[in-house]
């Protein structure tokens, strides 16, 4: 009758084991058969009350149950555990092609990215970035620059006055002489980088405020091809490695001699378009041997001394580079614009 | 300056040369041809084709059968019989009925495509076989209109006799126009001449200098005293030389066609043949001439012969010029004068009164030569740049006065049946002196790094006509008289390089050991702070630093006090505009504009801007260098709009207020090691909401202000009505600050014992500012307290009216230990005893 008993409670337990579908029903299940009230367990206290010839058969039969009943409540708690993964998982499901959540990422300035890669590459031929006023005597942008005032020279560059000394420097030249200066008699090499201004009306082509590289380099002997491989260097690494370079006779009144320097086109490789006005060449840098007077005025002895110097734009490199073709987008800070780079 | 091709020919041959190759050359020598007009070549407008435009002969003309104003002309083409062409020409009618003519044409042939001479303006069409009236007409006889010579369709073009029958017409009429950009005050390249000579010099090659000769052709010579003029300078110091040349019995006509098409090519309108020969000469020499009518030059009293007197003007003189304005000079202004006044602005323009016209019979020609800079003021000041101003601006060469005075009598001779008179009046007061320079040839290689033989180099100089003397060293050379620009030694290693060509130059690297290192901090520091705000999602702007003054004032003063500026603005004598007059003293107008303009678009901006500001503090001092502008960079932050953009789920749609903005300084301050040093206090900048303001310091140094803008500065830069909070830093004091603190002093122990948080609620009058609490329990917990984060503000019944609660987040952690239960109730006591003292709080719970 005992046996009767277990084995009617032992079908009830497996019947319950069937019915319970999570976990909390899984763990009751646990505590109401397997537990230490558990009716499993009250019937192993039972085998006291049992005759002494029925005890080994009724435990041993006891023990079959509960180690069957635990084997099927591992089973059935694996494969709860398997369906509310499988749930878990396919309620989880979203549309993957919905936008992630927007940052606010911040960007540089166009131009400021620009003179970095500026300053990069000529820090690596030995330059150092040095900083001059920008608003300038007239003094210091013109008369020791070699350009008398009534010079025609002075034509070249139409400039806003402050009074009869001042001014907004039309060119990073002047500081060529506070940096020589400043600095005799060491050698120099250094690039001026900054805001220059000029008289012009705004349009898509031209600015009144725009950025220039001013390079000056001073030493015992310094010559043009050194100028000429300068600028080369620079500009295959600034353009990139294929591109040609041309230079031609020029005339700045604080260079002697004087030249420019042309990349080919980028746009059409030098076969002639509308940005290189169809001659397939870009013209990049002014630049020449730094004038004697200059040099003079800067304290440097010219005959012991030479140098060169040259003049970089920077809108222009860089609208070239991504196709910009209205230079107000740079100051008149178009966030549309500025955000692309 | 335009330049036909076949002008610079008559003085050097380059017709074997391929055009883009000539042009490269004189890129390379730094004559910059800006672009190229091909006329009749491929590439013109009208191209003539070589087998369609041809050169022919009108041999026979004939009435039209059906029309009067037409006629039938017999054309020689080259081919094996003549052409009959329906012709309108009205110059042909003359010869109706003729058989034994030799007029030179141009001929197209159908297929041609020309300028249709009947239609108004410019329209192409081509040519077809046709009847006209009746008469079968396969070809044309061309005008200069039809060929894209000239506007006017008068008649057809007729070309010497000498012209070879049956050629391409573009072999006898084609031509380049370079347009050249001359860069520098260098008169001698203000000429066909001048650069004629550097294109032999270029291609060394022959120059033919025949041009320069006429005056010995005509065998001219100079007098002070001509009889037929009083010629007097009274200033010499501004007219070196003057020259008067007579020329008799001309006849006005209009100048042959082979004139007018170079001048039309290089841009002048032909007028007649004496002002036509003038303007040639001065093209084609670089002088600028002037030719009076003799006949109204007036004597001074007393005398019969007229009077030419160079002088300065007295102060309010007056005189109509050529354009028919009336002129006021001013005491330095040069005049051209005769008996009775003013007759030109020398150098200039002449005047309307002693103009050259239908009727002048004698001529009295100008060849002078005047001060540069003179000139240059004078037009500058009266507004007048003409043709003349241009070049004697750029200094021409007074020798050039007598060549170009002949040549253009000459050309008067030949084109106008003019009677050279032989005694040329010529004052020359100032004759420049002689320039030789001492040039060591070895001085190239030091300057240039490249040898150049020393034989390349006296080629080149000669070519260029100085004289080189190589007996010894240095060289003697000598400067001609056009080279005013050339007075050093290494003026002549330009032209030594320049011609030698630089595309032969070696590329090096600077050879020597580099100058001293040094970084630039300053840089670095601006650097750093821009890769930082960047780095917290802002975008970077650069504003014009020529701003509004208004902005400054009205506009940022717009809550009704102005804000103090450092120092006085710098303000342009000569603005673009009054929008653009001014240096700015603060970055926040341009803040302040670049949002306005882009909430057009966008609905959130967040943008910093690191840049100079300017101001004056002091008179310049131009020969110490001192400028008295003070440029120091700000540092200028604006955020505006809400504080995120819209998504699929909810988003924060809040508008950016000061405290976002005061997250990002905090966290600037944090990465410059800064954070925790700083001092907040109430700020009173009036373009801010006062109640929306602080003055931020740090390491006892003031930073700047933040906060939202005052709503009627928001106003008056038309921003729209929603909170828009800015900040503008002194960056030489933040970074400053940053230098000064030692980086081990930045540094907090990270302590691997376990940390106890707790809670704190404490409650304080209203008036009690969050730091000052922040600061007791700090304080009262040190050096064990390591964070006190406010997490929660309440005001409500349940604290009273007028105080607050501030709720703490605590962590107490030691360096060299677990803290315990007991730990934390030790410091608990301890902080809530400071707090209590400092700001009077009460614990509400913990």
């Amino acid at each position: 009758m005992r046996f009767d008993e277990l084995e009617r409670r032992y079908e009830e337990a497996q019947a319950a084991l069937a019915r319970a579908e999570t976990p909390e029903a899984l763990e009751s299940w646990r505590t109401a058969w397997m537990g230490r009230k558990g009716a499993i367990t009250a019937l192993t206290r039972q085998i006291r009350d049992l005759p002494k010839e029925e005890r080994p058969a009724f435990g041993q039969r006891i023990n079959e149950v509960k180690a069957a009943l635990e084997a099927a409540y591992e089973a059935r708690a694996a494969e709860v555990k398997a369906e509310a993964l499988a749930q878990e998982l396919a309620e989880g499901a979203v549309d993957i092609t919905l936008p992630g959540r927007p940052l606010n990422v911040g960007h540089l300035h166009l131009t400021t990215q620009t003179l970095r890669e500026i300053y990069a590459i000529f820090e690596r031929m030995g330059f150092e970035v040095y900083e001059a006023p920008e608003v300038e005597l007239g003094y210091y942008n013109f008369d020791l620059l070699n350009i008398p005032p009534y010079h025609p020279a002075r034509d070249m560059w139409d400039t806003f006055w402050v009074d009869d000394d001042l001014l907004l420097r039309t060119h990073t030249s002047p500081g060529q002489i506070r940096v020589m200066r400043e600095r005799y008699p060491e050698p120099i090499r250094v690039i001026l980088p900054g805001k220059v201004y000029r008289y012009e009306q705004i349009t898509a082509r031209s600015e009144h405020q725009f950025y220039q590289v001013e390079g000056l380099a001073v030493g015992r002997h310094i010559t043009m091809s050194d100028l000429i491989g300068t600028l080369t260097e620079f500009t295959r690494m600034f353009y990139g490695e294929h591109r040609r370079t041309r230079v031609r006779g020029s005339y700045f009144p604080f260079t002697e001699p004087s030249i420019e320097i042309d990349t080919d086109c980028i746009l059409c490789g030098g076969k002639g378009c509308p940005v290189c006005k169809y001659t397939g060449w870009l013209e990049i840098a002014g630049a020449g041997m730094v004038h004697p007077v200059v040099l003079q005025n800067g304290g440097y002895d010219p005959d012991e001394w030479s140098g060169f110097a040259f003049g970089l734009g920077v809108e222009r490199p860089a609208m070239m580079k991504y196709g910009v073709k209205d230079i107000r987008l740079f100051y008149g800070n178009d966030l549309r614009f500025l955000r692309q780079f | 300056m335009k330049i036909p091709l076949s002008w610079i020919n008559d003085f050097v041959e380059t017709s074997d040369l391929d055009i883009h190759e000539l042009r490269r050359r004189l890129d390379m020598a730094g004559l910059e041809v800006e672009s190229i007009i091909p006329i009749g070549h491929p590439g013109a407008e009208i191209v003539w084709e070589p087998d369609k435009v041809l050169t022919a002969e009108v041999v026979a003309v004939r009435p039209h059968p059906n029309a009067d104003r037409l006629v039938l002309a017999e054309v020689d083409y080259g081919g094996e019989v003549p052409e009959t062409v329906v012709t309108g020409a009205p110059s042909l009618q003359q010869y109706k009925g003729r058989d034994d003519l030799h007029l030179k044409v141009a001929f197209a042939w159908n297929g041609a495509v020309l300028y249709d001479g009947h239609t108004e303006g410019w329209v192409k069409k081509r040519l077809k076989p046709t009847k006209i009236r009746g008469v079968p007409s396969r070809a044309m006889v061309c005008s200069e209109k039809e060929l894209g010579l000239a506007e006017e369709q008068e008649d057809i073009i007729y070309l010497p006799d000498e012209t070879p029958v049956g050629v391409p017409l573009v072999e006898v009429l084609g031509d380049y126009v370079l347009d050249f950009d001359i860069k520098g005050p260098f008169g001698h390249l203000q000429s066909v001449f001048g650069i004629a000579r550097e294109v032999a010099a270029i291609l060394d090659r022959p120059l033919r200098r025949e041009v320069l000769e006429a005056a010995s052709r005509l065998d001219l010579r100079p007098t002070g005293e001509p009889p037929f003029v009083h010629l007097e300078i009274a200033d010499p110091d501004l007219c070196p030389r003057y020259t008067a040349t007579m020329i008799r019995n001309v006849r006005i006509a209009p100048s042959p066609l082979w004139m007018q098409q170079r001048l039309r090519r290089a841009g002048m309108r032909p007028i007649n043949n004496i002002v036509d020969i003038t303007n040639y000469v001065m093209l084609e020499l670089g002088e600028p001439l002037h030719a009076f009518d003799y006949a109204r030059l007036r004597p001074l009293p007393g005398e019969d012969r007229p009077a030419i007197i160079v002088r300065r003007a007295r102060e309010g003189e007056q005189m109509a010029t050529l354009d028919g304005e009336l002129r006021t000079f001013d005491g330095e202004m040069l005049l051209i004068t005769d008996g009775g006044g003013p007759i030109a602005v020398a150098g200039v323009m002449g005047g309307l009164e002693s103009e050259v016209e239908a009727e002048t019979r004698d001529i009295l020609l100008e060849a002078a030569n005047f001060d540069f800079l003179n000139i240059r003021r004078t037009a500058q000041k009266l507004k007048l740049q003409t043709e003349s101003s241009a070049r004697f601006g750029k200094r021409v060469d007074p020798e050039l006065a007598w060549v170009a005075a002949a040549r253009a009598a000459e050309l008067m001779a030949q084109l106008a049946g003019g009677e050279v008179e032989p005694q040329v009046g010529d004052l020359y007061p100032r004759r420049p002196e002689k320039v030789v320079l001492a040039y060591p040839p070895a001085l190239a290689d030091r300057i240039l790094g490249v040898a150049i033989a020393p034989d390349e180099q006296a080629r080149i100089l000669t070519a260029l006509e100085f004289g080189v003397e190589r007996d010894s060293e240095p060289w003697q050379v000598a400067v001609p008289s056009f080279r005013q620009d050339v007075r050093r030694p290494v003026d002549l290693v330009e032209e030594v390089g320049r011609i030698w060509g630089y595309d032969r130059f070696p590329r090096t690297l600077i050879a020597e050991a580099l100058p001293p290192l040094r970084r630039n901090r300053a840089l670095e520091g601006e650097e750093r702070l821009r890769d930082i705000l960047v780095g917290l999602g802002l975008d970077e702007v650069i504003s014009y630093s020529l701003i509004d003054p208004a902005d400054e004032t009205e506009r940022l003063g717009a809550a009704g006090r102005l804000p103090d500026y450092p120092g006085e603005a710098v303000r342009l004598r000569n603005p673009l505009a009054p929008e653009r007059s001014q240096m700015r003293r603060t970055l926040l107008p341009g803040m302040a504009r670049t949002a306005r303009s882009n909430l057009r678009y966008l609905e959130r901006i967040a943008i910093f801007e690191v840049g100079h500001i300017h101001y004056r503090v002091a008179p310049p001092r131009p020969e110490e260098g001192f400028t008295g502008v003070e440029e120091p960079r700000r540092l200028a932050v604006l955020l505006t709009g809400p504080r995120e953009g819209r998504w699929w789920q909810p988003t924060d749609r809040e508008p950016l207020d000061y405290f976002d903005l005061k997250g990002i300084a905090e966290a600037l301050l944090q990465r410059l090691g800064l954070l925790g040093r700083e001092r907040w206090t109430r700020g009173d900048h009036p373009a801010f909401h006062p109640g929306r303001c602080a003055t931020v310091g740090v390491e006892g140094k003031p930073l700047g202000t933040l906060g939202e803008l005052h709503p009627l500065v928001r106003e008056a830069f038309d921003l729209p009505d929603r909170p828009v909070a800015v900040m503008e830093w002194d960056v030489e004091a933040l970074l400053e600050a940053a230098e000064l603190v030692p980086p081990a002093e930045r540094l907090h122990f990270v302590s691997p014992y376990p940390p106890i948080h707790e809670d704190l609620a404490l409650v304080v009058d209203e008036d009690v500012p969050a730091i000052e609490v922040q600061r007791a329990i700090l304080k009262g917990g040190y050096p064990l307290v390591t964070r006190a984060l406010l997490f929660d503000i309440y005001r409500g019944p349940q604290v009273g009216e007028g105080k607050k609660s501030l709720a703490f987040a605590l962590t107490y952690q030691s360096p060299s230990k677990a803290l315990n239960e007991k730990d934390a109730a030790k410091l608990r006591k301890r902080i809530i005893k400071q707090v209590k003292k400092a700001t009077g709080a009460i614990v509400r719970t913990w």
